[in-house]
């Protein structure tokens, strides 16, 4: 639902604080370590869950994401898996936003329309679908709009003022900004502009500004926030969970959360 | 079915009927759409195509001969088989010919960097040796295991002055090489150019490639009419991606007498699910930025492709592959490895040439089209690689132990 990401956000400004979004692979290393991790987000300071839908091929991401994917779907993960975690998620906890985020072929398989009914039936409140820019999303925005759920855009240092108009009028809930020209899981050293470019987002849309890509450490993550709505962290929890499993990767949720809320 | 209005795709989006279209990050929406202007204004440009016909002759060895193969015709008992030579292209393949005019369009569009993914490497030799040409900075994108499978071609264009990066991730193969240039590109949009070597990836890729192997075509009939007097019965080309074929077919696609026929790798066999066939074996679906027939499982999780030919072992196929199969303007057939194989043998001894592995799958179903047509037929067979590059795996093959180079 939409309401969900937006009463997030109204909460997050009264209360003077911005929105830290943990991302995780949806079934890394399975669905019972998964789901657990999932489950035990919102206790350790995440306001926003990204949750990733495993792709073969995902082209858009690092090595650290790929993997993960790669772990999960050998561990049996389908989207079905996905719709189950989230609402098992969903009788525990009834008010913290699930974005999933992936790539389009699994989606496009399964139908667009039933994709959308199935997110909504699971209590997920919107999707990112990496390789589905403004010019190809019209069937599944169109399918979400049905169902109250949003279809989350990227924008890009690169995406000039036209395209940026673009990219937001058919946005919904927030706006996800790329922070370099790169994949998920490359350098800090390579975030660039972010200041500038969220200005210009503002200035083409009325949404909260989410910033990801290449923030790994609490400081990274609480420089971001001067400036955007919120920040997402993914690479740097799959892997810690990955190398040393979920009460560290837990600890580092928690430090990423303070950094941000405070 | 085929409408009597003439065949004129992709629409403006990019697509081919429901397939193609512009699947990418967003990332790479700028640098496509400008990929896209640049090359519509350089195709519309005079000096352009001068430029690029000059490299096809005195660089390229442009026209290939196109030749009668009168043994394998009298063995065949047929049709007349042509063969169009664009293995006697510089670097053995057709793939050149497209190499040639997305550099020419990276020169003229200031890029300094080029990018390429191949899997036999015959696309890579080529890419870095027009980047030689034009002392342009190049890496290719190698699976990991095509590494092995490919030593010569690798020593080929470090030669060339080419990096090649191994690509350990997913099957480590041409499609996740494609995946990590791909990532390249995200990386470094500002100075690099991304050759795509097949007639897919997003839009204006599939359309750009056709167009610039299209030269094979249109050789081709200018050619045929000359020796002939007429237009063939059919053309016949093998498929990975299927950038030879829409080369040979596109001059061709609305003259309705013509048919046009792809070879797809049946690997151990369509049934036997370890294949190439995407069209006859595949479902659509998206990847690598177009939407068209793919090898996938029941979740849309991409599956491995099989094929004795590294050059055919891509789980997808072009766009306008797949529009052609779907309103019945092509026909598509496989062929398997024994097939290729034994053709490959044939070809040899019947016609003194070694054909690639890839084209050896066009050479039994050309063999069987020329027996359906009969006597008084004409078939032209696009033999676009040469098979220099094969002798290693076709040796193993067939259980023969050769040396290679100094480490056998």
């Amino acid at each position: 639902m939409t309401t969900r990401i937006n009463e997030t956000f109204k909460n997050l400004k009264q209360k003077n604080s911005k929105a830290f979004v943990a991302y995780i692979m949806g079934g890394d290393p399975n669905r019972k370590v998964s789901q657990r991790m999932l489950n035990a987000l919102p206790g350790n300071g995440v306001d926003i869950i990204e949750l990733g839908m495993p792709f073969t091929d995902p082209a858009a991401d690092g090595p650290i994401i790929e993997e993960a994917g790669l772990r999960s779907l050998k561990a049996g993960t389908k989207l079905s898996t996905i719709f189950e975690m989230a609402s098992e998620f969903r009788t525990i906890n009834t008010t913290t936003p699930i974005i999933i985020m992936g790539y389009c072929n699994p989606v496009h398989h399964m139908g667009y329309n039933l994709f959308a009914e199935k997110t909504k039936a699971s209590g997920i409140d919107g999707a990112i679908i990496v390789d589905l820019p403004p010019e190809e999303d019209k069937e599944l925005r169109e399918a979400f709009n049905l169902n109250d759920l949003a279809l989350i855009r990227l924008a890009t240092p690169n995406t000039d003022e036209n395209r940026l108009s673009r990219v937001v009028s058919g946005t919904k809930g927030f706006v996800y900004y790329v922070s370099m020209t790169g994949i998920t899981g490359a350098s800090s050293d390579r975030i660039n502009s972010v200041p500038e470019q969220v200005k210009k987002i503002r200035q083409a849309s009325k949404l909260p500004v989410v910033v990801g890509f290449g923030v790994k450490t609490p400081d990274n993550a609480n420089k971001i926030v001067q400036d955007a709505d919120g920040v997402v962290v993914g690479s740097a929890i799959v892997k810690e969970l990955n190398e040393k499993g979920i009460e560290p990767a837990l600890e580092l949720v928690k430090a990423l959360a303070k950094a941000v809320h405070k | 079915m085929v409408n009597s209005e003439n065949i004129i795709t992709p629409d403006e989006n990019g697509r081919f009927g429901d397939f193609g279209g512009r699947y990418v990050a967003e990332t790479l929406m700028p640098p496509i759409l400008e990929l896209e202007a640049a090359y519509t204004d350089a195709k519309n440009d005079p000096d352009f195509l001068t430029e690029l016909d000059s490299f096809f002759n005195h660089y390229v060895g442009r026209p290939s001969p196109l030749y009668y193969a009168e043994r394998l015709t009298e063995f065949t008992k047929g049709a007349k088989i042509y063969f169009k030579r664009d293995e006697l292209n510089h670097t053995g393949a057709h793939k050149i010919n497209n190499c040639m005019g997305q550099i020419l369009l990276a020169k003229r569009m200031g890029k300094t960097r080029i990018i390429a993914e191949t899997g036999a490497g015959q696309h890579g030799v080529a890419t870095a040796t027009v980047a030689a040409r034009f002392g342009l900075k190049c890496i290719i994108y190698m699976g990991a295991t095509d590494i092995v499978r490919q030593k010569p071609n690798v020593f080929r264009m470090r030669l060339l002055g080419a990096e090649v990066r191994s690509v350990k991730s997913g099957t480590a193969t041409l499609k996740d090489a494609m995946n990590e240039a791909l990532r390249d590109w995200v990386t470094n949009v500002g100075d690099t150019f991304y050759c795509i070597g097949t007639v897919a990836g997003p839009h204006p890729y599939p359309a750009m490639v056709r167009d610039f192997q299209a030269i094979i075509g249109r050789e081709a009939k200018k050619q045929i009419l000359e020796r002939e007097g007429r237009l063939p019965d059919a053309l016949i080309a093998c498929i990975g991606g299927g950038s030879n074929a829409m080369g040979l077919f596109h001059e061709f696609i609305n003259e309705k007498s013509v048919r046009l026929i792809g070879v797809e790798a049946a690997g151990k066999g369509v049934e036997s699910g370890l294949h190439a066939a995407s069209l006859t074996g595949g479902s659509p679906g998206i990847l690598h930025g177009n939407r068209t027939y793919l090898l996938q499982n029941k979740d849309g999780q991409i599956t491995d492709a099989h094929s004795i030919s590294a050059g055919l072992d891509y789980p997808g196929i072009g766009p306008e592959h797949a529009y052609l199969h779907d309103i019945g303007r092509a026909e598509y057939l496989s062929a398997t490895d024994d097939e290729a194989l034994h053709w490959f043998q044939e070809c040899a001894r019947l016609e003194g040439i070694l054909p690639a592995l890839e084209p050896s799958h066009a050479i039994p179903r050309t063999v069987e089209i020329a027996k359906e047509i009969g006597q008084g037929g004409i078939i032209i067979m696009n033999m676009c690689g040469r098979g220099d590059k094969d002798v290693f795996t076709i040796a193993d093959a067939l259980g023969e132990h050769i040396s290679e180079g100094t480490e056998g």
